[in-house]
């Protein structure tokens, strides 16, 4: 099943274009990295599949669904800037998903608070940085949905913790479901990706496998970005 | 078992490699059952379907075989594990030699180092 779709899509910022006649499709059981320079279109990419932005021409399909409501359920969305009022305790923020989200698994985000020993009384305002993202993504990944859509999730976080989250991912592995990470750490994920998109100046350069770029190119897609996005 | 991997090879390739060695030094003890694709590609810290694909492939080589319902096991076949262990040291004997040649040595050469270093080793208690 396709879990992401684009078609000829476009987004334009009044005259600047964000992203240009993208197509791509992402099947169900793959994890993604969404790799580019600053200013490449991820962020835009990630919000259009997100129904926060409208496509400004062709279109874009989660699920077979144009974004809205309706894929709201499906979509398990970590923002690049926090959306999760800072005043909400760790327990609060957690009856917050459960009231929103169906598909959340309390079980889950508790057993991972407990790991991380991220305290359930403390408000997130007075976490650092860091715990604030590590609770977020906790709250993300702990949701049963089609498509993770995680927007820089590991670039806050120190080596242990980007360890952790990174072995949830493969541990939450779902065939059902897709998950794609936009980052710039690819050294730190490229070993759990099954594929990548490479994305400059608003248009996709390469969607191609890992093992692919590694075996043809004899070196690691960290390696191979870097040649490629070379300044 | 610690996994390790070099930038310049394809992923899979190299857990192939890893998990022949995990076999031949037994910590994939010979009709064990393997663990699970997902608790296998946790440890390793990569994609579960790379994890799957070499497995596929070293199942393909006979080297493990799949039970419907119980699970993935390694090979009974102790001759199998034997040719395995020795590919391997092909390999690592191949690198070495490359290696050697590359700084300028000749193969008659890299016998007479080789030769040394054993009588030295010999020599120690």
């Amino acid at each position: 099943m396709k879990i992401l779709e684009c078609q000829n899509l476009t987004k334009t910022y009044g005259k600047i274009p964000a992203l240009q006649d993208i197509n791509l499709s992402i099947e169900s059981g793959r994890i993604v990295g969404l790799l580019g320079p600053n200013g490449s279109g991820k962020t835009t990419l990630i919000k259009l599949a997100n129904a926060l932005l409208t496509p400004s021409q062709g279109k874009i399909l989660v699920c077979n669904t144009l974004p809205g409501k309706q894929t709201h359920a499906m979509v398990s969305y970590l923002p690049e800037r926090s959306a999760i009022p800072k005043w909400m305790t760790t327990t609060q923020i957690l009856d917050f998903y459960e009231d929103f989200y169906t598909d959340f698994q309390r079980d889950t985000a508790e057993k991972m608070l407990k790991h991380l020993q991220i305290p359930s009384k403390q408000r997130l305002k007075q976490m650092s940085k860091g715990t604030q993202e590590k609770v977020q993504l906790i709250m993300v990944m702990s949701r049963l949905a089609k498509l993770y859509l995680l927007d820089e999730p590991i670039g806050g976080v120190d080596p242990a913790t980007r360890d952790y989250i990174l072995s949830t991912i493969i541990g939450n592995y779902n065939p059902e479901a897709s998950v794609i990470i936009s980052t710039h750490l690819i050294a730190d994920v490229e070993k759990i990706l099954d594929d990548v998109i490479f994305i400059n100046q608003g248009h996709v350069v390469l969607q191609t496998t890992v093992d692919t770029i590694r075996e043809e190119k004899e070196m690691s897609v960290d390696a191979y970005f870097r040649e490629v996005f070379r300044c | 078992m610690k996994w390790i991997f070099s930038d310049a090879a394809p992923i899979y390739t190299q857990l192939i490699e890893q998990i022949k060695v995990g076999i031949v030094t037994n910590q994939f003890p010979l009709g064990e059952r393997l663990p699970s694709v997902r608790e296998l590609a946790t440890e390793a810290g990569v994609n579960p379907n790379t994890m799957q694909r070499a497995l596929s492939e070293l199942e393909r080589d006979g080297l493990v075989y799949s039970q419907r319902t119980a699970g993935r096991f390694v090979t009974e076949d102790k001759t199998m594990i034997e040719q395995t262990k020795h590919h391997l040291a092909e390999r690592h004997i191949q690198s070495f030699l490359d290696a050697m040649e590359n700084l300028g040595f000749q193969q008659e050469d890299v016998l007479a180092l080789l030769q040394e270093r054993s009588r030295k080793e010999g020599m120690q208690p």
